[in-house]
This record gives C-alpha cells, sequence and structure tokens, in this order.
C-alpha cells in the first residue's frame, strides 16, 4: 500500500509501554480437555511485541483451541495466559487459581481482538453497526461518537461505501474485512485470527491477506493460525508447528519451511504444498 | 334461503359485538403477551446447565401442555379460589382468571417456540460477542435477542391468532367475549346463521389486522439495507426458478 494511505493503527497506541521486557503474549503449559480428550497438552509459547507467530499443524491438532484459551473464551485446566507479563483469566485464590467472574473476563477480553474463520458477523447489524456495537456496549462510546470511529476504521480497511449494508450483501472477503475492523476497533494490544482465509473462495482471499499484511507491518501483534504458507513465509517473523495438541517446531520462517527439523513438519508441510 | 341481512347488519354493527370484539382483543393481547415472558423465562430454564432448573422448564412445559386449555381455565376460575379463598374477592374477574389461565397455558408452547429459537442462533454469533468483551447480558440482548426474534415472528404469530380463537374458550365461565355475546344474542332471536356469520366476519377483520402487522414486523427482520418486497426468501425462489 502507498505511503499516503491512510494507516489502519493509531501509531501513538502501540509504542512501547511499561513491561516491555518479555513477551507481549504468552501461553505457560496451557493444558486442555473435553472429557478424557486432551487437546492441549502443555502449550508454551510468545509472541514478541509487533511479532507476527504463525500457527501451522493439521486439523485436529488443538489450533483453534488454543486461540480460544488465549482469548479467554474457554477456561483451562491448567498453565497461564500472560498478557504483558500479567497473568489474565484467573486470580490467585491460595495456592490455587479459580477462573475471574465473567464481567471480569469481559473486560480482559476487550484486550484482546479475535477474528474467526467463518466471520460471525452479526446479520442483524450492519457493517457499521457491527462494528460499532463493541463501542457502544464495551467501551460505553455514545452513538455518535461511535459511528464516525467505526466509520473510518471500515473506510481504512476499503469498505467506507458499504458501511450501511447488511452482512448478507457482502461478499466473504468483504465480511472477512468488517470482522477485521470490528476487531480493531477496540484498540486490542494484540489480534488473533482463526483461518481467517479459509472459509473464502480463493480469489477473495487475497484481499483479507493485503489488510493483515498492512496490519502486521504497522506493527499490530498478531497470532495466526492459517494455511496460507505464502502468507506465513512472508509476513510471519515465527512460525509454529502444532501436532496433538503440542508445539512441535518454532521457528523462523526460512527455517520452518527450507530446514524443517521435525520430521512430522516435514511431511505436513509436503502434504500442503 | 332464510337470511335476513337486515338482522346480520344489525349484529354485525351492535355495540354488543363491539364490546366483546375488544374484550377478546384484549385478552388476546394481555395473554400472548404474558405468555411470551413466561415462554422466555422456561426456555432459558430448560436450555440452563443446571439440572434443577432444566428439569423445572422440562415440567413446566410437559404439564401446561398436556392439560386442555379448557380445563386449565375452568380449573382457574372455578378450583382456585376453592383452594385460595382470597380469590373469592371480587377483582377476581372472568376476564383476570381466562388471562391467568391463557397465559399459563400459553407460555408453555411459547416456551417450545423460544427454544427452537435459540438453537437456530449459530454459536459463533455469542463468541464473537464475547471476544468483543461484552457482557453475557449485552450479548442477549444485543446479540442472541434479535436474531431469536426473527425466527420466532412466524410461529408466534400463528400462537397470537390460535389465542384470539381460543379466547372464545372463556365464553364458558361467562366472560362477555366475542362468542358468549353471539350465544346470548341467539338464544334471544334464534337467527343462528345472521349471529355466526356476523361473529365470523370480527374474526377474519381481526385476524387480518394480525397478519399486516406480522407481515410489517417480518419486513423490518429483513436486515437488507433495501428493505421490499425481495425478501430473502423471495430472492431464493427467484433463484430457484432460474435454474
Amino acid at each position: 500500500m502507498t505511503d499516503d494511505h491512510k494507516l489502519l493503527l493509531d501509531p501513538a497506541l502501540l509504542g512501547p509501554t511499561e513491561g516491555d521486557a518479555g513477551p507481549l503474549l504468552e501461553a505457560v503449559a496451557i493444558q486442555k480437555r473435553y472429557g478424557r480428550n486432551e487437546v492441549l497438552r502443555g502449550v508454551s509459547f510468545g509472541v514478541e511485541r509487533g511479532d507476527v507467530k504463525a500457527v501451522l499443524g493439521p486439523s485436529g491438532s488443538g489450533k483453534s483451541t488454543m486461540l480460544r484459551c488465549l482469548a479467554l473464551l474457554e477456561p483451562i485446566d491448567a498453565g497461564e495466559v500472560r498478557l504483558e507479563g500479567r497473568t489474565i483469566g484467573v486470580r490467585p485464590s491460595g495456592s490455587r487459581s479459580v477462573r475471574l467472574p465473567e464481567r471480569e473476563l469481559a473486560h480482559q477480553r476487550s484486550d484482546i481482538g479475535m477474528v474467526f474463520q467463518k466471520f460471525n458477523l452479526f446479520p442483524h447489524l450492519t457493517a457499521l453497526g457491527n462494528v460499532m456495537l463493541g463501542l457502544t456496549e464495551v467501551r460505553k462510546r455514545s452513538k455518535a461518537d461511535a459511528a464516525q470511529v467505526a466509520g473510518d476504521i471500515l473506510e481504512r480497511v476499503g469498505l467506507g461505501a458499504r458501511a450501511g449494508f447488511y452482512p448478507s450483501e457482502l461478499s466473504g472477503g468483504q465480511q472477512q474485512r468488517v470482522a477485521i475492523a470490528r476487531a480493531l476497533v477496540m484498540n486490542p494490544k494484540v489480534m488473533l485470527f482463526d483461518e481467517p482465509t479459509s472459509a473464502l473462495d480463493p480469489e477473495l482471499v487475497g484481499e483479507v491477506l493485503a489488510v493483515m499484511e498492512e496490519l502486521a507491518r504497522e506493527g499490530m501483534t498478531m497470532v495466526v493460525v492459517t494455511h496460507e504458507i505464502g502468507f506465513a513465509r512472508k509476513v510471519a517473523d515465527r512460525v509454529i508447528m502444532m501436532d496433538e495438541g503440542q508445539i512441535i517446531e518454532d521457528a523462523t520462517p526460512d527455517q520452518f519451511f527450507d530446514r524443517p527439523r521435525h520430521e512430522r513438519t516435514r511431511r505436513f508441510l509436503e502434504a500442503v504444498h | 334461503m332464510n337470511f335476513d341481512p337486515a338482522v346480520f347488519f344489525a349484529a354485525l354493527t351492535s355495540q354488543g359485538f363491539r364490546n366483546g370484539a375488544l374484550l377478546a382483543i384484549a385478552l388476546t393481547f394481555v395473554a400472548q403477551l404474558t405468555a411470551v415472558v413466561i415462554g422466555l423465562v422456561v426456555a432459558l430454564l430448560r436450555g440452563s446447565g443446571n439440572r434443577v432448573l432444566r428439569g423445572t422448564g422440562w415440567t413446566y412445559v410437559w404439564i401446561f401442555r398436556a392439560i386442555p386449555t379448557l380445563v386449565q381455565i375452568l380449573f382457574v376460575w372455578n378450583a382456585l379460589p376453592q383452594l385460595f379463598p382470597a380469590l373469592k374477592e371480587d377483582w377476581f374477574s372472568p376476564f383476570i382468571a381466562a388471562w391467568l389461565a391463557l397465559s399459563i397455558n400459553e407460555g408453555a408452547y411459547m416456551a417450545e417456540i423460544i427454544r427452537s429459537g435459540l438453537l437456530a442462533v449459530d454459536e459463533g454469533q455469542q463468541l464473537a460477542a464475547r471476544a468483543l468483551g461484552m457482557t453475557p447480558s449485552s450479548v442477549f440482548r444485543r446479540v442472541v435477542l434479535p436474531q431469536v426474534t426473527r425466527v420466532i415472528i412466524p410461529p408466534t404469530a400463528n400462537e397470537f391468532i390460535t389465542m384470539l380463537k381460543i379466547t372464545s374458550l372463556a365464553s364458558a365461565i361467562s366472560l362477555q367475549e366475542l362468542l358468549s355475546y353471539t350465544q346470548t344474542s341467539i338464544s334471544i332471536t334464534f337467527r343462528f346463521a345472521e349471529y355466526y356469520a356476523a361473529a365470523a366476519i370480527y374474526y377474519l377483520v381481526i385476524v387480518s389486522i394480525f397478519m399486516a402487522f406480522q407481515a410489517w414486523l417480518e419486513r423490518r427482520f429483513q436486515w437488507r439495507s433495501q428493505r421490499g418486497e425481495s425478501g430473502r426468501l423471495a430472492t431464493t425462489l427467484r433463484g430457484l426458478g432460474a435454474r
């Protein structure tokens, strides 16, 4: 995108703040099971401020579950999620930690943006209404104020002219860009993407990846579960391979794609290429 | 043929029919609206994670769907005052009794309709709303409820129309609604055809107004930037025709 293009992010909001030593977002030995099914078996990794972490792996390897745990949408059975060095989602109670009440969880979630595979736009609201809802309901901004901010951000993802349209009247690519705007408008500290282009027709993938690439370039911290090898190679700072609820490889894109250490990664890359 | 148009038109324009119709409409509205509230609560109970609450909701639907509506009306009017002497006071009128019985009865049906509406909302909707940081009550009011409403409009309109017609059961507890006025008039004049025809016209007109209201409501919940003839269904049907 050109230099005179309006930025997606307000640079003032991205500057390093206090506690900038460790990773911005960190998973520490996260375990998660559904009944007897162990979905996450001790997942640990960190994302540095401004970095993009791509997560690859076969379906059923726990990628989506991991994102939901990071977004505090699912309680974890063991381990910790840390944002800017602070443990989130739980509070200590004696020697154990208990999950925060839903109200406090909601507050913490508003700092973490999430984009879903199936967009999950609210069908009863226009594009503008979708982007406004978090501002009015969570940030308690006035309607007029929220409409202005939301309209502005829709403009920046190239959908200014579509603000009055309902999701059913938008293409998949446009819907996903609205979904990104909806998350972005909350000024999240980190954005999580759960296979954001997997539900799109091939010709619509590019427009969504372009917005994500722009976000990365402007310094947004991102965790992206994806099957887009090209995107991972070009945009990601680190690439993770997940398999059977564990991280089996965590490397730079060059290392990951050209000299994978793990046999499982090698086989996976051959299968998806 | 023995049909006297003069008797028919006199009945149609009589004060008694008008009052009876207004009473039926009033009873329909208060009973149906109360039933929607009861139905929402019972539907949420049935979807609850707590076993006792879920069982309570299930039991409600089981009991009040099983017992005939007329039995419930008669029970409330005749049996409740026997069990609770406080209800022997004047304020416990046939209208109040019918309202109570019809709401409780209809609440069981509305609970199932609203439950189907809740099940119809994609779970990704709540996920996305929660991810934004919305509180549970905010998620329910701003995201779930509007989508449930859209789904339940047609079946609820059905229930509304049914409710109008079963208000006539309240004639059994001497509520002067449309049917009981008709019966009283016939017992004096023995003009069956004219009075039943007049009552039928009233029901037809009232239901037509309900239907217009339903159509307006469905258009409001179409969620398209250009609202008009081309609803989603119409578009789909045209698409099928083009194939």
